[in-house]
């Protein structure tokens, strides 16, 4: 094939997309229309999953969801959560696991999951029981209710710890916590590596994120016992490949489970595949219920638990030479799944797979891939899925490459550049990249002065001695997965024997009534991309009209709708997807009116043309007729159609394109059918006081083919680009390390607002992708790959640092640029925290020290702390205290901060005891707020006057305190513990234990001294 | 001293876009649940019920408020504002609405109707804004689809159009 | 996220709020602007069996301007106190650490005294009340008594109030002639509880800093301006002194250097703006 035909680069006005030249200026395609979807949206009359009206006698769902990573269920008491008023039904696992199978796992591994955890818990989050009530508030207050104990078990949160050996193992069955590793070899990397003047290595971590809906997930179901069949409704997005997986899981055939989506859906960006699992946990609440039961998740359940992108560790390395070209890559890619592989994972981690070398032009190439799981929330879909994670590793590698070979990066990647004029160009693990112009994009974008510009800034920060940057990255955007790409992680053999998987069906069904309105349906689900607006233009296109005489619905019904398994929208499947099919279907309906119209107006049907709402000769448009009135033949006058012609007017298109062909016997793989292009540059300024990172410039430069809308198109760059700039600088689900979870509120975990958020200039050039009829690729996710590593490769430049933690937070660039501490603290708690700042970020352990005057003897004091009663009137809130054995205690305590407190059971111990010298203090709380856990020693000295009591503690917090009331959790510690002695030492007569007020005074006296 | 028992349905009535509106509700129902589960008010969106991400901004008597930091007990006898009540008929959107059109400044259109309701309120105070009062009133929000800088156009654009000296209508 | 049951109480004057707070003392929480309260409860990390509703006392309502102070009353709402186009005169302090208090909707209904009585050591606004040495009035039906900002706030979420009182009001000191102040804070993103923040007042003879978000409380020292060519010395050693406390988004440590790399810009703003 060719090159592309068609290019238009645009100088002099960059933020406005060219339009392509080649169509009929009355045709609405390609035009920046705005959307037919604003009308209602704008009124506040979007109709999304949470407005539909729920049916008659609805109950409302809650969650009872655990506290802890790991873990085995010892026993779920729900008669109290029953008892409640208002309450219908509680289920849990038993229910579940007899009525239900767990889900379809893409490997051969035992990860049975089920809808609510059966045995055991295995992350933060994980679904335990359901209540059904007669309103959500009354369903969350018997979810307080619920009695669970749980056997803690070790939980592992680093993916690297998960293989080491002896960790624990978060299926035991698997035998590994790795629970898929394939080696690919493409080429002779060996051989190039051998051949090498110099390699250049380098370790990337990607982190956990999630491009957070603020919808969160809905779901409405009914059971019919008449025929067992179960009818949802959901904001599902697909890919409806999980639709069987549903349907395995309930025991019932496709066609029993009747999945519905709204006509609206508030975002989605990959998070609403994961809704899937509560679809059939719905389903089997109202089979047992027998009432139609609804769900809306909020977001502290959604931050905790729905869904998140894998977090990956990469380890990349190139053989390079001194020209700077780029002969071979070996990569090493970890991605960490969380507790279980929830369909169709692991995708990440095989969707970019063909297209492994990204935008470089590299024959030699050794990649591993390892799924890891661990104990936090399953990953799933995820905007870029796969190729942020990819990209991180290869782009920050060739800014090391560079500075390995002292040469500018620029000339690096324009060295390796898949060149012009090499379309379709087949990628070493066998992506077949379309169309395009890399260089072209480049110079384009560094061009008419923004490089000089960024350079300029550059200097001129640098120059006063501040901290600047300029980061590029070239990333390969792939749109339309094939259907095939994740059994390249099996073994070729074994693919063969299961039947190779391939391809990639999109559908749409255009109608017209008798009246002439032309309706359509398509096999996607709508999350806010203008779909459509866009159908309606592709539609308008073919058959001449304006955009309001077609109606488009959007609601999938997989009844009723045409569908397949690749139905959806992810992967970025519209434009070279279901817009096919729709511009096939209009077609269809074209041809078949031109021959209505052409037997009507005695012409030739080559000689129709559909203009302005008519249908007419092209060589004499007097002689026409209006669309409607040929439309209305097909219903009205079947007889008087052409010989042979089917009555009606309804065509659905099906478009299955042939380049998406099964892994090959050597696994490669064209993992998608359309390859765009995003060249970024970008320059940030980093604050030396604040190691704030803003960034200053930047640049986009896209080839995503054809634009069908480029006021949509846009609009969909600058969303990913925000996500992109979410990833590198603010969002990231955080986990102690021992799996307790820590971001739960929007304030923890951290989406940018506006105020955060740069300006961006856009740049597009159109290569037509020759594979699709419309030329189109996709482009929504692009920014998403290229943002974070271009802000990475910008903080490295500004730093000259190799290592560059993601999200880059001031903190995480506060402790690697600060160096040492000129004063470091002296006080007793800050001493603790100096410890604690040696601690690798995410341990879980608050630990203080402090110590308290008391006006009594020794003796005195060791006998008050092993009397309960004294105990009892000094635990702080201690309601109630039992001797459960020598110095062993259980209490009802309530502790808390100001407003937020909360009761708790409390089990305290004293142990270790070297009577009236020291002793250890140690228990833990667990109440709705949360748990904790902590020990401490105490030590007794006689001072003059009386006892002085040291102690030094540490405290881990779970639960519900955690997730939400982190930033408080460090003080509020230390106040309780510090309580505790204060009310010890005011019960024996004490003097206080407070830091002296006139240190202050004494220091800056001392100041004032001359010295 | 008013005093509702817990669980204790009382009425209440307040004016929803110019209209009464009433339900009997708990002290603990939230202003958002009461406008969506009680007045059929679906407009007004849920999205963090924490008082971060403003999807469920609405009017309280002309001020842009958190209706899921407000309880339906306290609207009672006030004004409450939504999006439903802001374009001018069935045949045109005001011209907040039509600049949001013009300049794609939503996708999903879940948060847009608690940004409008700010700005109905933002702008009514302050006709003439600069870009950065606008950008510091929008902190406020949330958007996931945007990347904010639409609606900044689109507010800065409406604002140009309510002065009355626009150049160019909002299409 | 839906509340836990509670009754609710409204009282139409100060004399029926101070009632119910001494019928109902630590099982009631107030309520004013309700912008962090019902959060809390939305999140249920309050467990509170009464909800004393003060947001329509006539006589909360009221900011009220004496010769040395603005009184601002318990229902006024932060955005009706920035409103004040004679605020940046008046407590020039307040003008410039208003706008960093949540946005401008959480500003629409949050409370000035809200904010003060809740305590939350990353807060602008009792950092404020303390550099200035304000005061808060407290009610109850046993009297009237009135604290220094120092007084009032004892800790961590934690303050002076007894559980039958009810803060009434505010007082802010207005700026004397030759005064000059700065405010600076260091957040994640705008409006986000501030990891740091540092406020500084410049008087004839010596400069008030203050330093919210690292230590249990707003910390405020004043340093003689004899002092200020040891300012680093000075500032090192307090930030030493306040120690810190980790969180996911900020370490003590950062916290420590927060303030050492940014007292001197907020005290030089103070400088330049004074006579």
């Amino acid at each position: 094939m060719s090159a592309p035909a068609i290019r238009s680069a645009q100088a002099e006005a960059p933020s406005r997309p060219p339009r392509a030249k080649d169509r009929q200026s009355s045709s609405p395609l390609g035009q920046p229309i705005p959307r037919k979807e604003d009308e209602a949206l704008l009124r506040g009359r979007g109709r999304y999953a949470d407005d539909v009206p729920a049916p008659a006698g609805t109950l409302h769902a809650y969650v009872v969801r655990s506290p802890i990573p790991h873990g085995l269920i010892r026993r779920i008491d729900v008669s109290r959560a029953l008892a409640l008023p208002g309450v219908h039904a509680v289920l849990t696992g038993e229910d579940v696991a007899r009525l239900s199978d767990p889900f379809l796992v893409a490997l051969k591994q035992p990860i049975p999951q089920w809808t609510l955890a059966v045995e055991r818990v295995r992350f933060v989050g994980e679904p335990v029981a359901l209540v059904l009530a007669e309103d959500r508030y009354i369903a969350e207050d018997a979810s307080e209710l619920v009695d669970i104990a749980y056997e803690p078990l070790p939980a592992i949160v680093d993916p690297e710890e998960a293989v080491a050996e002896g960790a624990p193992l978060v299926h035991p069955d698997c035998k590994s916590n790795e629970v898929s590793r394939r080696d690919f070899t493409y080429g002779d990397p060996d051989k190039a590596f051998a051949e090498a003047d110099k390699v250049v290595k380098l370790r990337v971590d990607y982190p956990r994120n999630s491009f957070m809906p603020m919808e969160c997930f809905v779901v409405v179901a009914q059971f019919r016992p008449s025929d067992g069949s179960f009818d949802v409704l959901a904001n599902f997005q697909g890919p409806f490949s999980a639709h069987p997986v549903m349907a395995r899981a309930l025991r019932v055939s496709g066609a029993k489970l009747r999945l519905r989506t709204p006509a609206d859906s508030g975002g989605s960006f990959g998070i609403k595949l994961s809704v899937f699992p509560f679809v059939v946990l719905m389903g089997l609440a109202a089979r047992i219920s027998g009432r139609p039961v609804k769900w809306v998740e909020d977001r502290y359940e959604h931050l905790l638990a729905a869904s998140s992108g894998p977090n990956r560790v990469t380890h990349i390395e190139a053989a390079v030479k001194n020209d700077g070209r780029i002969t071979a890559l070996r990569m090493d890619q970890m991605e960490d799944y969380g507790a279980f592989l929830r369909a169709p994972m692991p995708g990440p981690l095989y969707r970019m797979h063909g297209a492994t070398t990204g935008a470089y032009d590299v024959p030699n190439l050794y990649v591993v891939n390892r799924v890891v799981l661990t104990n936090k929330a399953p990953a799933a879909l995820i905007r870029g899925f796969g190729g942020p994670q990819l990209y991180l590793g290869l782009e920050r590698l060739v800014q090391r490459i560079a500075l390995a070979l002292d040469m500018d990066v620029l000339d690096v990647i324009r060295k390796n550049l898949v060149p012009s004029g090499a379309f379709p160009y087949r990628a070493a693990a066998g992506a077949l990249y379309d169309s395009g112009d890399y260089p072209l994009c480049v110079d384009i974008a560094t061009g008419e002065g923004r490089l000089e510009d960024l350079k300029r800034r550059r200097d001129a920060a640098r120059a006063k001695g501040r901290h600047y940057g300029i980061g590029f990255a070239a990333v390969v955007e792939p749109s339309m997965s094939n259907m095939g790409y994740l059994s390249t992680m099996i073994p070729a053999s074994a693919r063969e024997r299961a039947g190779p998987k391939n391809g990639a069906v999109s559908l749409a069904t255009v109608n017209v009534d008798p009246l002439g309105t032309v309706s359509v349906t398509a096999d996607l689900t709508v999350q806010g991309q203008g779909h459509e607006t866009v159908i309606s233009q592709i539609v308008c296109d073919q058959l001449g009209l304006k955009m309001d005489d077609v109606v488009v619905n959007l609601e999938m019904d997989t009844v009723k709708d045409q569908w397949s398994i690749a139905a959806g929208t992810y992967s970025c499947r519209f434009s070279p997807g279901t817009a096919v099919a729709v511009h096939h279907a209009a077609g269809a309906i074209r041809d078949k009116l031109a021959r209505i119209a052409a037997n009507q107006l005695n012409v030739l049907p080559e000689d129709i043309e559909f203009v302005d709402g008519m249908i007419r000769s092209k060589t004499n448009p007097d002689n026409g007729l209006a669309f409607a009135r040929v439309a209305g033949t097909a219903h009205w006058s079947p007889v008087m159609l052409p010989d042979g012609m089917a009555p009606g007017l309804r065509e659905t298109a099906t478009w299955a394109p042939p380049e998406l062909e099964p892994p090959s016997g050597d696994d490669r793989i064209n993992t998608s059918l359309a390859y765009g292009f995003v060249f970024d540059m970008c320059g940030v300024e980093i604050d030396p006081d604040t190691w704030e990172v803003r960034v200053d410039r930047y640049v986009s430069m896209h080839d995503a083919g054809r634009l069908l809308n480029p006021l949509i198109a846009e609009g969909q760059i600058r969303g990913a680009f925000v996500q992109g700039l979410a990833t590198a600088l603010y969002e990231e689900f955080r986990y102690d390390d021992k799996g307790g979870f820590l971001t739960g509120t929007l304030a923890d975990y951290l989406i940018p607002t506006v105020t955060e958020v740069p300006e961006i200039e856009l740049l597009h050039i159109e290569s037509p992708s020759p594979f699709t009829a419309l030329g189109a690729k996709g482009l929504a996710e692009g920014n998403c790959m290229s943002t974070p590593v271009c802000i990475a490769n910008a903080v490295a430049d500004a730093l000259g640092i190799e290592h560059v933690p993601l999200p880059v937070t001031p903190m995480r660039l506060h402790a690697l640029m600060a160096g040492p501490e000129k004063t470091p603290p002296r006080q007793a708690k800050a001493t603790s925290t100096a410890a604690t700042a040696a601690k690798r970020e995410g341990a879980r352990e608050l630990t203080g020290s402090g110590a308290v005057t008391i006006g009594a003897p020794v003796a005195q004091v060791w006998r008050a702390l092993l009397d309960p009663e004294n105990l009892k009137a000094t635990i702080p809130g201690c309601h109630a205290l039992d001797v459960v054995g020598e110095n062993d205690y259980r209490a009802e305590v309530s502790l808390g901060v100001g407003p937020v407190k909360g009761r708790f059971r409390a089990e305290v111990r004293l142990s270790d005891l070297d009577p009236e010298r020291s002793g250890r203090l140690s228990g833990g709380i667990t109440g709705p707020l949360g748990d904790a856990s902590g020990a401490g020693m105490l030590r007794l000295e006689p001072i003059e006057g009386g006892t002085r009591i040291s102690y030094d503690y540490e405290v881990a917090v779970g639960g519900r305190a955690a997730a939400i009331g982190g930033r408080l959790l460090d003080g509020a510690a230390d106040l309780v513990i510090r309580q505790f002695f204060e009310r010890f030492a005011s019960r024996l007569g004490a003097s206080s234990g407070a830091p002296s007020a006139s240190w202050w005074n004494r220091l800056t006296s001392a100041l004032r001294k001359p010295q | 001293m008013l005093r509702i028992a817990p669980g204790e349905r009382t009425l209440v009535t307040f004016e929803l876009d110019g209209r009464p509106v009433s339900g009997h509700v708990e002290p603990r129902m939230l202003l958002s649940d009461f406008l969506r589960q009680v007045a059929g008010a679906t407009g007004t969106h849920v999205g963090c019920e924490h008082g971060v991400c403003g999807c469920c901004t609405v009017l309280l008597d002309g001020a842009a408020s958190r209706s899921c930091l407000t309880l339906a007990v306290q609207a009672h006898g006030r004004s409450v504002g939504t999006v439903e009540g802001l374009a001018p008929g069935e045949q045109a959107l005001n011209a907040l609405q039509a600049a949001f059109r013009k300049h794609h400044a939503l996708q999903c259109g879940f948060c847009t109707p608690g940004i409008l309701m700010s700005f109905t309120d933002f702008l009514a105070r302050n006709p003439a804004p600069t870009e950065d009062q606008v950008r510091d009133t929008l902190s406020g929000h949330i958007c996931r689809c945007t990347g904010y800088a639409p609606i900044v156009a689109a507010v800065m654009e409406a604002a140009r159009t309510l002065r009355g000296d626009a150049t160019e209508n909002a299409a | 996220m839906k509340p836990r049951p509670f009754t609710y109480l409204r009282p139409d004057t100060v004399a029926e709020a101070a009632e119910a707070l001494s019928e109902w003392k630590e099982a009631a929480r107030v309520m004013a602007g309700g912008q962090t309260l019902i959060a809390m409860l939305n999140l249920r990390l309050v467990d509170c069996e009464a909800i004393v509703d003060i947001s329509r006392v006539p006589e909360l309502s009221a900011i009220t301007r004496t010769k040395t102070h603005l009184e601002i009353g318990a229902a006024v709402t932060q955005n009706r106190v920035l409103s004040r186009p004679e605020l940046a005169q008046e407590v020039p302090l307040l003008a410039k650490a208003l706008p960093w208090v949540g946005h401008f909707q959480t500003r629409n209904k949050g409370t000035v005294c809200g904010s003060i009585a809740h305590a939350d050591p990353s807060s602008e606004l009792p950092l404020s009340l303390a550099l200035l040495g304000g005061e808060v009035v407290l009610r109850s039906t046993r009297g009237t008594r009135v604290l220094k900002a120092a007084e009032f706030q004892r800790g961590l979420l934690s303050t002076a109030r007894e559980p039958d009182e009810l803060v009434t009001a505010v007082r802010f000191p207005l700026g004397a002639k030759g005064e000059g102040t700065g405010f600076r804070e260091v957040a994640r993103r705008h409006g986000d509880f501030a990891i740091v923040s540092l406020a500084a007042r410049a008087r004839a003879d010596a400069i008030d800093l203050g330093i919210g978000g690292v230590a249990d409380r707003p910390a405020v020292r004043t340093i003689p301006r004899a002092d200020l060519s040891r300012l680093d010395d000075i500032v090192d050693a307090l930030a030493a002194e306040l120690g810190g406390f980790e969180d996911i988004h900020a370490t003590a440590r950062y916290r420590r250097d927060l303030v050492r790399r940014l007292a001197r810009p907020v005290i030089d703003e103070a400088l330049s703006c004074s006579a």
